[in-house]
């Protein structure tokens, strides 16, 4: 079992660094031949910034867009973020200042996680409109992220894992050192269901975390008559021209 | 004027009305296709060719590899929904195949099929299909009633815009056969005679010295409307259908009367008498660019110092957000003014210095309002602001006219709708889909109309303008209740002291 995981995760982690990292790598070499922001947009770099920072931390657009699922996106993505922060002791030996900080949050964090999914599940069974547009894939990656938060909420509240033993499990497999880990049956799927996050996570839709800081229409400054904007390929048409 | 399909109810605005899903109700409506005679002058395939599949995929994998927006918005879909109650054409038509993320799977699904691992293993699981006919038909169809109008990708959480996935749709049909006609006739057109109407230059001269005597006659004033005038000021272009048709047309006057009472010289090209660039509608980089190039060859030519673009809301976009790209760098032009510049950041700065008056009882009784042409509200701006593609045209109206009163929230500035003709959708056989995507428009047009007496709907683009006097009427609105901005700033200008 313990040999079974630490090897699991190490593929699951070097799928996703490594997934994760080429799909970063095209997104940033693929050009933007013209210039596309959704205007009003900032007219500098720091304004871009300001904007790409109010997309990923308040999902401002989404506001714009529909409330009740803004609430849902950010029960869910508000929860998951304290609950992801809070899993870093696991992998310290010396718990840091941050995750000390969200300790007590843990519970109403994973409560909002849990909450959040159910909702968004609902509404993509209920929503007529969105029932259309839901394919079986984006059932199963809720399904999952259920199933992760499920066994993690019961961990926590009611059949406890030696939890010593999983941070020294972990912290072990940081240093390529295999150190055994719980068989409890909750946890095992719990780092089952984990694992299969981090190797669907660059094939899948989840790719939208760091591809919304490469979308053209929210990461460009709106100066296209300040200064001439031209990629490569199209500086190549006007060399083939002269 | 009997129609062959209904006209859609009008509802309430503020209820934000979603129509039920009715699938496959536009799956009928498509444009006509290119014929070879239209489709072979711009270097396209006349006809679908054996083999067109792969040609399709090898194409759009070219596209990935050129286009990041297209890359990145073929990932990030997380399936949300958050625009599918945002496209004019759905809430006018119900058709789910309408809802921004579901056109843009029809795109994603066979991306996915061939260009993920995903789609490659498990086709059924992530929706993947296999480009068919079928496939191509529906593409057709579906990426012709989309008037790339980027109101999705103003609610998209991603960013993720709908017109960025059509235009490269239709490009990928244009490159193995399966053109639009209208689209690509057009710029035929451009090439050929030198705009999108196909005026040849001595009808151009022609109607010119119409329209100097009818002004001359009206306001006894002698403003001139130069063409082709070597060493002048300023180069104006604007939307062919401004020579043409009114209201367009009484638009063209304002601009004349502008630089008349500004004492700017001013000329038009035949070299460069279209401001429109349809290149943008099929997606085509390459047709942008060549249809921009008759700009900066023109400008060069008369040896202008300014370029200025007429009222055109596509038009605007290529001009402000690509021509610097497309056909720059402008260094031969006076750098105290941006290139190009919009015919209304030109009036609102005169209006602000006063160095033009305007005198509102030439607009007695008009009660007014704003149509946010969609290209210029999402894809492009107006003076030295963020934001002032909205506040510049309203600076002007409100110097024009006495009343102004904007519609809903919901309907204006940077979620304005479509006006349900643009992005290549305007032509007869597509009324159907126009009619029905102008209804979220007529919805809040009705509104202040019954509220506020609002009896005129001001725009700034050629295609709204022909769109509006083409729909309104099946509204029960007049056809003469809509126009352009400098429209209204003809009638209110002082000219001079002549009189």
């Amino acid at each position: 079992m313990t040999t079974f995981f630490a090897i699991l995760f190490t593929v699951a982690t070097l799928t996703l660094v490594i997934g994760l990292g080429l799909k970063i790598a095209q997104y940033a070499r693929t050009p933007a031949p013209l210039k596309i922001p959704t205007t009003p947009a900032p007219l500098t770099k720091p304004g871009v910034a300001f904007r790409l920072a109010r997309e990923a931390v308040v999902f401002e657009s989404l506001f714009k867009a529909n409330k009740p699922l803004w609430i849902f996106a950010a029960l869910f993505h508000f929860g998951l973020a304290v609950v992801l922060v809070r899993h870093v002791r696991y992998f310290q030996t010396e718990v840091g200042p941050l995750v000390a900080l969200v300790q007590p949050l843990a519970l109403p964090a994973g409560l909002a996680m849990l909450i959040g999914l159910l909702l968004l599940l609902g509404r993509r069974l209920v929503l007529e409109r969105i029932r259309y547009i839901t394919g079986r894939s984006d059932i199963l990656m809720l399904v999952l992220l259920l199933g992760i938060a499920v066994t993690g909420m019961f961990m926590t509240k009611h059949v406890h894992t030696d939890v010593v033993a999983v941070k020294a499990f972990f912290t072990g497999l940081l240093g390529f050192e295999i150190r055994s880990l719980p068989g409890d049956p909750l946890l095992v799927v719990h780092l089952l269901l984990v694992a299969i996050l981090m190797i669907v996570f660059p094939f899948s839709k989840l790719l939208h975390a760091p591809g919304l800081f490469f979308s053209p229409t929210r990461n460009q400054t709106d100066t296209p008559r300040e200064h001439r904007h031209l990629c490569d390929w199209a500086a190549k048409l006007e060399d083939k021209r002269s | 004027m009997a129609a062959p399909f209904d006209t859609p109810v009008l509802g309430d605005v503020d209820e934000r009305r979603i129509p039920a899903l009715k699938v496959g109700a536009m799956a009928e409506s498509k444009p006509y296709v290119a014929t070879a005679a239209h489709q072979e002058p711009l270097g396209f395939p006349g006809v679908l060719e054996d083999g067109w599949e792969k040609k399709a995929i090898g194409r759009m994998g070219e596209l990935l590899g050129k286009y990041r927006s297209l890359q990145v918005f073929m990932d990030i879909c997380v399936k949300c929904g958050a625009c599918t109650d945002k496209c004019q054409y759905f809430l006018g038509t119900g058709d789910p195949k309408n809802m921004p993320v579901a056109r843009a799977d029809l795109f994603r699904s066979v991306y996915r099929r061939y260009f993920t691992t995903a789609g490659k293993l498990t086709p059924g699981l992530v929706g993947a299909r296999d480009m068919t006919k079928e496939v191509l038909d529906e593409w057709f169809n579906y990426f012709h009633q989309c008037s790339q109008c980027r109101r999705c990708s103003v609610f998209c959480p991603s960013g993720i815009d709908t017109a960025e996935i059509s235009m490269a749709a239709r490009d990928i049909m244009d490159t193995i056969g399966q053109g639009q006609k209208y689209c690509n006739e057009i710029i035929g057109k451009v090439h050929k005679v030198g705009n999108n109407l196909g005026l040849p230059a001595p009808a151009l001269l022609n109607t010119l010295e119409g329209l100097e005597e009818d002004i001359l006659d009206e306001t006894g004033v002698p403003v001139k409307l130069p063409i082709d005038v070597h060493g002048a000021e300023v180069l104006l272009v604007t939307p062919s259908a401004d020579f043409f048709a009114e209201p367009h047309v009484l638009g063209l006057i304002g601009y004349a009367k502008v630089f008349h009472a500004a004492g700017v010289s001013w000329t038009l090209s035949t070299l460069a008498s279209e401001a429109g660039n349809f290149g943008m509608f099929i997606g085509n980089y390459e047709q942008m660019r060549k249809i921009s190039m008759r700009i900066r060859d023109a400008a060069l030519a008369l040896g202008v110092k300014r370029i200025i673009f007429g009222e055109c809301g596509h038009a605007w976009r290529v001009a402000y957000s690509f021509l610097n790209t497309l056909a720059g760098p402008w260094d031969f032009l006076d750098p105290r003014y941006p290139v190009p510049q919009h015919i209304l950041e030109f009036t609102n700065d005169l209006i602000t210095r006063k160095g033009i008056k305007l005198d509102k009882s030439g607009n007695d009784g008009m009660v007014l309002t704003v149509h946010d042409s969609c290209n210029v509200a999402r894809g492009a701006r107006m003076g030295d602001r963020p934001g002032g593609q909205f506040t510049i045209p309203r600076d002007v109206i409100r110097a024009s006219v006495p009343k102004l009163i904007d519609m809903h929230p919901d309907t204006i500035c940077e979620k304005t709708f479509c006006c349900g003709g643009g992005g290549g959708v305007l032509t007869d056989e597509l009324l159907d889909l126009r009619l029905k995507g102008a209804l979220p428009r007529m919805e809040a047009i009705k509104e202040v109309a019954d509220r506020d007496q609002v009896n005129f709907v001001a725009m700034i683009c050629a295609i709204c303008k022909a769109q509006f006097t083409k729909v309104l009427p099946y509204y029960g609105f007049k056809m003469s209740m809509a126009g352009g901005v400098h429209q209204l700033v003809s009638t209110a200008i002082v000219l001079g002291n002549e009189q």
